[in-house]
Protein backbone atom coordinates (compact mmCIF):
# COMPACT_ATOMS: atom_id res chain seq x y z
CA UNK A 1 0.00 0.00 0.00
CA UNK A 2 2.75 2.54 0.38
CA UNK A 3 3.84 2.15 -2.87
CA UNK A 4 0.94 3.31 -4.07
CA UNK A 5 1.63 6.77 -2.06
CA UNK A 6 4.89 8.36 -3.81
CA UNK A 7 2.75 7.66 -6.88
CA UNK A 8 -0.28 9.44 -5.76
CA UNK A 9 2.02 12.63 -4.82
CA UNK A 10 3.55 12.03 -8.43
CA UNK A 11 0.09 11.88 -10.47
CA UNK A 12 -1.05 14.82 -7.97
CA UNK A 13 2.26 17.31 -9.05
CA UNK A 14 1.77 16.23 -12.50
CA UNK A 15 -1.77 16.84 -12.50
CA UNK A 16 -1.31 20.46 -10.75
CA UNK A 17 1.40 21.26 -13.38
CA UNK A 18 -0.94 20.39 -16.57
CA UNK A 19 -4.02 22.33 -14.96
CA UNK A 20 -1.95 25.03 -14.56
CA UNK A 21 -0.78 25.18 -18.01
CA UNK A 22 -4.28 25.18 -19.06
CA UNK A 23 -5.82 27.73 -17.01
CA UNK A 24 -3.11 30.01 -18.44
CA UNK A 25 -2.85 28.79 -22.42
CA UNK A 26 -6.54 27.29 -23.19
CA UNK A 27 -8.19 29.01 -26.02
CA UNK A 28 -11.30 28.96 -24.47
CA UNK A 29 -11.59 31.11 -21.35
CA UNK A 30 -14.37 28.76 -20.11
CA UNK A 31 -12.42 26.04 -20.27
CA UNK A 32 -9.27 28.27 -18.56
CA UNK A 33 -11.54 29.36 -15.89
CA UNK A 34 -12.91 25.57 -15.02
CA UNK A 35 -9.36 24.56 -14.81
CA UNK A 36 -7.96 27.08 -12.48
CA UNK A 37 -11.16 26.02 -9.92
CA UNK A 38 -9.97 22.46 -10.60
CA UNK A 39 -6.77 23.70 -9.92
CA UNK A 40 -7.74 24.90 -6.38
CA UNK A 41 -9.47 22.04 -5.39
CA UNK A 42 -6.64 19.69 -6.17
CA UNK A 43 -3.57 22.36 -4.72
CA UNK A 44 -6.40 21.83 -1.47
CA UNK A 45 -5.91 18.22 -1.30
CA UNK A 46 -1.94 18.94 -1.94
CA UNK A 47 -1.66 20.95 0.76
CA UNK A 48 -3.27 17.96 3.02
CA UNK A 49 -0.90 15.55 1.82
CA UNK A 50 1.47 18.40 3.16
CA UNK A 51 0.20 18.53 6.52
CA UNK A 52 -1.11 21.81 6.40
CA UNK A 53 -5.03 21.72 7.00
CA UNK A 54 -5.20 25.50 7.90
CA UNK A 55 -4.07 26.28 3.90
CA UNK A 56 -5.84 23.40 2.21
CA UNK A 57 -9.29 24.94 4.03
CA UNK A 58 -8.73 28.54 2.48
CA UNK A 59 -7.42 27.14 -0.45
CA UNK A 60 -10.35 25.02 -0.66
CA UNK A 61 -12.83 27.88 0.45
CA UNK A 62 -11.21 31.28 -1.23
CA UNK A 63 -9.05 29.85 -4.45
CA UNK A 64 -11.28 27.34 -5.66
CA UNK A 65 -14.83 28.42 -4.19
CA UNK A 66 -15.00 32.33 -4.04
CA UNK A 67 -12.53 33.03 -6.75
CA UNK A 68 -13.75 30.41 -9.50
CA UNK A 69 -17.34 32.23 -8.50
CA UNK A 70 -16.15 35.47 -9.32
CA UNK A 71 -14.29 34.73 -12.50
CA UNK A 72 -17.82 32.74 -13.76
CA UNK A 73 -19.78 35.59 -13.01
CA UNK A 74 -17.42 38.12 -14.55
CA UNK A 75 -17.03 35.63 -17.99
CA UNK A 76 -20.84 35.52 -17.94
CA UNK A 77 -21.02 39.44 -18.40
CA UNK A 78 -17.87 39.69 -21.02
CA UNK A 79 -19.43 40.14 -24.53
CA UNK A 80 -18.52 37.28 -27.13
CA UNK A 81 -16.50 38.87 -29.20
CA UNK A 82 -14.18 39.95 -26.55
CA UNK A 83 -13.88 35.87 -25.92
CA UNK A 84 -11.71 35.58 -29.18
CA UNK A 85 -9.42 38.44 -28.82
CA UNK A 86 -8.76 37.72 -24.82
CA UNK A 87 -8.02 34.17 -26.61
CA UNK A 88 -5.37 35.53 -28.92
CA UNK A 89 -4.01 37.76 -26.33
CA UNK A 90 -3.25 34.99 -23.94
CA UNK A 91 -1.03 33.10 -26.59
CA UNK A 92 1.10 36.26 -26.85
CA UNK A 93 5.47 35.88 -26.09
CA UNK A 94 5.35 37.42 -22.44
CA UNK A 95 2.67 34.69 -21.48
CA UNK A 96 5.27 32.02 -21.87
CA UNK A 97 8.04 34.00 -20.16
CA UNK A 98 5.55 33.90 -17.12
CA UNK A 99 5.15 30.47 -17.80
CA UNK A 100 8.49 28.92 -17.85
CA UNK A 101 10.65 31.35 -15.92
CA UNK A 102 8.96 29.57 -12.64
CA UNK A 103 9.51 26.66 -14.05
CA UNK A 104 12.96 26.70 -14.71
CA UNK A 105 13.57 28.29 -11.35
CA UNK A 106 12.00 25.20 -9.68
CA UNK A 107 13.94 23.10 -11.62
CA UNK A 108 16.77 24.47 -10.80
CA UNK A 109 15.98 24.39 -6.89
CA UNK A 110 14.99 21.09 -6.81
CA UNK A 111 18.34 20.53 -9.05
CA UNK A 112 20.56 22.04 -6.18
CA UNK A 113 18.56 20.13 -3.24
CA UNK A 114 21.02 18.14 -1.69
CA UNK A 115 19.75 14.02 -1.22
CA UNK A 116 18.91 14.37 2.58
CA UNK A 117 17.65 17.74 2.61
CA UNK A 118 18.77 19.77 5.79
CA UNK A 119 16.50 20.71 8.91
CA UNK A 120 14.06 23.21 7.47
CA UNK A 121 15.38 26.88 8.72
CA UNK A 122 11.60 27.64 10.21
CA UNK A 123 10.73 29.44 13.14
CA UNK A 124 8.62 26.31 13.97
CA UNK A 125 10.23 25.78 17.04
CA UNK A 126 10.45 29.56 18.02
CA UNK A 127 6.12 29.17 17.77
CA UNK A 128 5.99 25.81 19.26
CA UNK A 129 8.43 27.69 22.70
CA UNK A 130 6.57 30.72 22.69
CA UNK A 131 2.77 29.40 21.98
CA UNK A 132 1.83 29.29 25.51
CA UNK A 133 2.48 32.87 25.79
CA UNK A 134 -0.54 33.53 23.12
CA UNK A 135 -3.30 31.75 24.98
CA UNK A 136 -4.61 29.55 21.76
CA UNK A 137 -3.67 26.19 21.24
CA UNK A 138 -3.68 26.07 17.44
CA UNK A 139 0.12 27.31 16.51
CA UNK A 140 -1.37 28.39 13.30
CA UNK A 141 -3.82 31.20 15.02
CA UNK A 142 -1.17 31.94 17.33
CA UNK A 143 1.09 33.48 14.29
CA UNK A 144 -1.86 35.00 12.70
CA UNK A 145 -3.65 36.93 15.35
CA UNK A 146 -0.57 37.14 17.54
CA UNK A 147 3.33 36.64 16.89
CA UNK A 148 2.54 38.31 13.07
CA UNK A 149 -1.01 39.87 13.46
CA UNK A 150 0.89 42.63 11.53
CA UNK A 151 0.26 40.78 8.57
CA UNK A 152 -3.57 39.84 8.84
CA UNK A 153 -4.11 43.48 9.63
CA UNK A 154 -2.84 44.23 5.88
CA UNK A 155 -4.14 40.90 4.27
CA UNK A 156 -8.16 42.19 6.27
CA UNK A 157 -7.03 45.96 4.34
CA UNK A 158 -5.66 44.35 1.16
CA UNK A 159 -9.61 43.10 1.21
CA UNK A 160 -10.91 46.20 1.90
CA UNK A 161 -8.93 48.55 -0.31
CA UNK A 162 -10.45 45.91 -3.32
CA UNK A 163 -14.12 45.97 -1.88
CA UNK A 164 -13.39 49.96 -1.96
CA UNK A 165 -12.03 49.82 -5.41
CA UNK A 166 -15.01 48.16 -6.75
CA UNK A 167 -17.70 50.08 -5.19
CA UNK A 168 -16.36 53.07 -6.64
CA UNK A 169 -16.45 51.33 -10.01
CA UNK A 170 -19.91 51.98 -10.17
CA UNK A 171 -23.42 50.39 -9.56
CA UNK A 172 -23.73 46.60 -8.93
CA UNK A 173 -24.96 45.13 -12.23
CA UNK A 174 -26.94 42.41 -10.01
CA UNK A 175 -30.87 42.89 -9.41
CA UNK A 176 -32.26 40.68 -7.15
CA UNK A 177 -35.38 37.92 -7.91
CA UNK A 178 -35.89 34.51 -9.93
CA UNK A 179 -33.76 34.64 -13.24
CA UNK A 180 -34.03 31.01 -14.27
CA UNK A 181 -36.95 29.07 -14.50
CA UNK A 182 -36.06 25.97 -12.11
CA UNK A 183 -37.38 26.22 -8.42
CA UNK A 184 -34.39 23.52 -7.81
CA UNK A 185 -32.08 26.69 -6.86
CA UNK A 186 -34.05 28.47 -4.54
CA UNK A 187 -35.58 25.70 -2.91
CA UNK A 188 -31.56 24.56 -2.16
CA UNK A 189 -30.26 27.75 -1.48
CA UNK A 190 -32.63 27.90 1.47
CA UNK A 191 -32.17 24.56 2.73
CA UNK A 192 -28.81 24.91 3.27
CA UNK A 193 -27.98 28.28 4.03
CA UNK A 194 -28.14 26.97 7.38
CA UNK A 195 -25.29 24.88 7.26
CA UNK A 196 -23.32 27.64 6.08
CA UNK A 197 -23.83 29.38 9.07
CA UNK A 198 -23.31 26.55 11.13
CA UNK A 199 -20.39 25.28 9.30
CA UNK A 200 -18.70 28.76 9.60
CA UNK A 201 -19.64 29.21 13.07
CA UNK A 202 -18.12 25.75 14.01
CA UNK A 203 -14.71 26.95 11.85
CA UNK A 204 -14.36 30.03 13.69
CA UNK A 205 -15.03 28.59 17.17
CA UNK A 206 -12.42 25.55 16.29
CA UNK A 207 -9.73 28.23 15.20
CA UNK A 208 -8.77 28.54 18.34
CA UNK A 209 -7.27 24.91 19.21
CA UNK A 210 -7.55 23.37 15.52
CA UNK A 211 -7.07 24.05 11.53
CA UNK A 212 -10.10 26.56 10.92
CA UNK A 213 -10.52 30.50 12.13
CA UNK A 214 -10.99 33.37 10.76
CA UNK A 215 -10.50 33.05 6.60
CA UNK A 216 -12.04 29.45 6.33
CA UNK A 217 -15.07 30.86 8.21
CA UNK A 218 -15.52 33.88 6.05
CA UNK A 219 -15.37 32.41 3.11
CA UNK A 220 -17.93 30.00 3.48
CA UNK A 221 -20.27 32.21 4.91
CA UNK A 222 -19.41 34.65 1.91
CA UNK A 223 -20.06 31.74 -0.05
CA UNK A 224 -23.41 30.99 1.62
CA UNK A 225 -24.26 34.71 0.61
CA UNK A 226 -22.98 34.09 -2.81
CA UNK A 227 -25.67 30.98 -3.47
CA UNK A 228 -28.42 33.00 -1.80
CA UNK A 229 -27.66 35.56 -4.53
CA UNK A 230 -27.35 33.21 -6.85
CA UNK A 231 -31.33 31.80 -6.11
CA UNK A 232 -32.21 35.22 -6.41
CA UNK A 233 -32.49 36.47 -2.77
CA UNK A 234 -32.90 39.85 -1.84
CA UNK A 235 -29.11 40.90 0.04
CA UNK A 236 -29.04 42.11 3.09
CA UNK A 237 -25.70 44.60 1.97
CA UNK A 238 -26.85 47.86 1.12
CA UNK A 239 -25.20 50.75 -0.36
CA UNK A 240 -27.27 53.51 1.98
CA UNK A 241 -24.93 55.55 3.55
CA UNK A 242 -26.76 55.53 7.38
CA UNK A 243 -26.83 51.48 7.27
CA UNK A 244 -24.59 49.32 9.48
CA UNK A 245 -23.03 47.95 6.09
CA UNK A 246 -20.30 50.23 6.24
CA UNK A 247 -19.80 49.38 9.58
CA UNK A 248 -19.42 46.05 9.48
CA UNK A 249 -17.38 46.02 6.11
CA UNK A 250 -14.72 47.74 8.36
CA UNK A 251 -15.18 46.02 11.50
CA UNK A 252 -12.33 43.43 11.45
CA UNK A 253 -9.78 46.49 10.50
CA UNK A 254 -11.01 48.18 12.56
CA UNK A 255 -11.26 46.08 15.83
CA UNK A 256 -7.80 45.02 14.89
CA UNK A 257 -6.49 49.08 14.78
CA UNK A 258 -7.76 49.80 18.07
CA UNK A 259 -6.94 46.52 19.74
CA UNK A 260 -3.43 47.13 18.46
CA UNK A 261 -3.79 50.92 19.78
CA UNK A 262 -5.21 50.65 23.28
CA UNK A 263 -2.51 48.19 24.18
CA UNK A 264 0.34 50.65 22.95
CA UNK A 265 -1.09 53.07 25.04
CA UNK A 266 -1.52 50.91 27.81
CA UNK A 267 2.44 50.24 27.79
CA UNK A 268 2.90 47.46 25.38
CA UNK A 269 4.21 47.18 22.04
CA UNK A 270 1.90 47.22 19.12
CA UNK A 271 0.42 44.29 18.96
CA UNK A 272 1.54 43.07 22.14
CA UNK A 273 -1.74 41.38 23.92
CA UNK A 274 -1.20 41.55 28.12
CA UNK A 275 -0.59 37.66 28.81
CA UNK A 276 -3.99 37.36 30.81
CA UNK A 277 -6.47 38.54 28.21
CA UNK A 278 -4.68 37.35 25.05
CA UNK A 279 -6.75 34.32 24.54
CA UNK A 280 -10.15 36.40 24.79
CA UNK A 281 -8.77 39.34 22.96
CA UNK A 282 -7.64 36.97 20.03
CA UNK A 283 -11.40 35.10 19.97
CA UNK A 284 -12.65 38.99 19.50
CA UNK A 285 -10.25 39.74 16.82
CA UNK A 286 -11.08 36.18 15.07
CA UNK A 287 -15.04 37.27 15.49
CA UNK A 288 -14.60 40.47 14.14
CA UNK A 289 -12.21 39.52 11.13
CA UNK A 290 -14.39 36.66 10.32
CA UNK A 291 -17.48 38.57 10.08
CA UNK A 292 -15.80 41.43 8.41
CA UNK A 293 -14.41 38.92 5.44
CA UNK A 294 -17.56 37.20 4.84
CA UNK A 295 -18.83 40.59 3.90
CA UNK A 296 -16.31 41.49 2.23
CA UNK A 297 -16.07 38.53 -0.38
CA UNK A 298 -19.76 39.07 -0.71
CA UNK A 299 -19.41 42.34 -1.85
CA UNK A 300 -16.58 41.74 -4.38
CA UNK A 301 -19.02 39.74 -5.57
CA UNK A 302 -21.70 42.25 -6.01
CA UNK A 303 -19.23 44.05 -9.03
CA UNK A 304 -19.76 47.38 -7.88
CA UNK A 305 -21.75 49.30 -5.14
CA UNK A 306 -24.86 47.91 -3.95
CA UNK A 307 -28.31 50.24 -4.14
CA UNK A 308 -29.70 51.65 -1.38
CA UNK A 309 -33.07 49.62 -2.10
CA UNK A 310 -32.66 46.42 -4.13
CA UNK A 311 -34.97 46.31 -7.32
CA UNK A 312 -36.86 42.85 -7.87
CA UNK A 313 -36.27 41.61 -11.13
CA UNK A 314 -39.44 39.56 -11.32
CA UNK A 315 -40.02 36.75 -13.85
CA UNK A 316 -38.65 36.72 -17.05
CA UNK B 1 -9.33 -7.38 8.52
CA UNK B 2 -12.29 -8.13 10.32
CA UNK B 3 -15.19 -9.10 8.59
CA UNK B 4 -16.21 -5.36 8.53
CA UNK B 5 -13.10 -3.62 7.29
CA UNK B 6 -13.30 -6.54 4.21
CA UNK B 7 -17.07 -4.95 3.51
CA UNK B 8 -16.36 -2.11 3.73
CA UNK B 9 -13.15 -2.98 1.35
CA UNK B 10 -15.77 -4.56 -0.98
CA UNK B 11 -18.14 -1.64 -0.97
CA UNK B 12 -15.30 0.79 -2.27
CA UNK B 13 -14.15 -1.46 -4.84
CA UNK B 14 -18.05 -2.18 -5.73
CA UNK B 15 -18.48 2.03 -5.91
CA UNK B 16 -15.66 2.23 -8.04
CA UNK B 17 -16.75 0.99 -11.69
CA UNK B 18 -19.80 3.27 -11.10
CA UNK B 19 -17.45 6.50 -11.21
CA UNK B 20 -15.71 4.74 -13.49
CA UNK B 21 -19.05 4.06 -16.32
CA UNK B 22 -20.15 7.40 -15.29
CA UNK B 23 -17.38 9.42 -16.60
CA UNK B 24 -16.97 6.89 -19.94
CA UNK B 25 -20.69 8.07 -20.50
CA UNK B 26 -19.47 11.92 -19.93
CA UNK B 27 -17.18 11.12 -22.93
CA UNK B 28 -19.38 8.90 -25.09
CA UNK B 29 -22.65 10.15 -24.82
CA UNK B 30 -24.08 12.61 -27.81
CA UNK B 31 -25.55 15.19 -26.19
CA UNK B 32 -25.50 17.16 -23.03
CA UNK B 33 -28.66 16.04 -21.68
CA UNK B 34 -27.47 12.03 -21.57
CA UNK B 35 -24.30 13.17 -20.59
CA UNK B 36 -25.82 14.76 -17.26
CA UNK B 37 -27.81 11.74 -16.70
CA UNK B 38 -24.52 9.17 -16.81
CA UNK B 39 -22.72 11.24 -14.93
CA UNK B 40 -24.93 12.32 -11.85
CA UNK B 41 -26.65 8.83 -11.42
CA UNK B 42 -23.08 7.01 -11.69
CA UNK B 43 -21.47 9.55 -9.27
CA UNK B 44 -24.00 9.36 -6.85
CA UNK B 45 -24.43 5.80 -6.66
CA UNK B 46 -20.04 5.55 -6.47
CA UNK B 47 -19.73 7.98 -4.16
CA UNK B 48 -22.49 6.57 -1.82
CA UNK B 49 -21.20 3.05 -1.95
CA UNK B 50 -17.32 4.69 -1.52
CA UNK B 51 -18.16 6.73 1.48
CA UNK B 52 -20.18 3.86 2.92
CA UNK B 53 -17.07 1.61 2.63
CA UNK B 54 -14.75 4.22 3.88
CA UNK B 55 -17.25 4.74 6.98
CA UNK B 56 -17.11 0.83 7.41
CA UNK B 57 -13.16 0.68 7.34
CA UNK B 58 -13.16 3.64 9.99
CA UNK B 59 -14.56 1.50 12.46
CA UNK B 60 -16.20 4.81 13.86
CA UNK B 61 -20.41 5.84 13.50
CA UNK B 62 -19.30 9.22 13.90
CA UNK B 63 -16.67 8.92 10.94
CA UNK B 64 -19.17 6.79 9.22
CA UNK B 65 -22.47 9.32 10.29
CA UNK B 66 -19.97 12.72 8.80
CA UNK B 67 -18.86 10.33 5.54
CA UNK B 68 -22.60 9.44 4.69
CA UNK B 69 -23.66 13.76 5.54
CA UNK B 70 -20.92 14.64 2.77
CA UNK B 71 -22.29 11.92 0.37
CA UNK B 72 -26.42 13.58 0.89
CA UNK B 73 -24.76 17.06 0.72
CA UNK B 74 -23.08 15.94 -2.90
CA UNK B 75 -26.66 14.38 -3.74
CA UNK B 76 -28.67 17.41 -3.37
CA UNK B 77 -26.13 20.02 -5.08
CA UNK B 78 -25.43 17.24 -8.21
CA UNK B 79 -29.10 17.10 -8.22
CA UNK B 80 -29.32 21.20 -8.48
CA UNK B 81 -26.60 21.35 -10.30
CA UNK B 82 -27.83 18.66 -13.11
CA UNK B 83 -31.61 20.19 -13.19
CA UNK B 84 -29.79 23.90 -13.59
CA UNK B 85 -27.53 22.95 -16.50
CA UNK B 86 -30.00 20.48 -18.30
CA UNK B 87 -32.89 23.41 -18.00
CA UNK B 88 -30.44 26.02 -19.02
CA UNK B 89 -29.62 24.23 -21.82
CA UNK B 90 -33.09 23.75 -22.71
CA UNK B 91 -34.05 27.17 -22.63
CA UNK B 92 -30.91 28.42 -25.18
CA UNK B 93 -31.98 25.81 -27.51
CA UNK B 94 -30.13 22.60 -27.52
CA UNK B 95 -32.43 19.86 -28.87
CA UNK B 96 -31.85 16.80 -27.34
CA UNK B 97 -30.27 13.85 -29.35
CA UNK B 98 -32.94 12.09 -31.66
CA UNK B 99 -35.54 15.00 -31.43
Amino acid sequence: MDALVPLFDALLGALLLWLAWQSIFAADLFRAVVSFMIFGLLMALAWVRLEAPDIALAEAAIGAGVTGALLLSALGRLPRERYAEAAQHILSHSYWLLFWAPVVLLAWFLWSLEAAPPSPPGLGEMVAIHQPAAGVDNPVTAVLLAFRALDTLLEIGVLLLGSLAIWSLGPSPWSTGPAMPSPALPAMARALFPAFVLVSVYLLWRGSHAPGGAFPAGAVMGAGGVLMLLAGARPWLTGGEQGPWRWLLTLGLGTMLVVASVTQFAGYVFFQYPSDWSGRLITLLELAAGLSIALLLFALYLGGQPPVRWRDRGWQ
Amino acid sequence: MSLVEWLGLLMVLFGLPFFFLGTVGLLRFPDVYTRLHALAKGDNVGLGLVCLGLGLQSGSLAMTLKLLLIWILMLIASATGVGLIARTALSRGVRPWGL
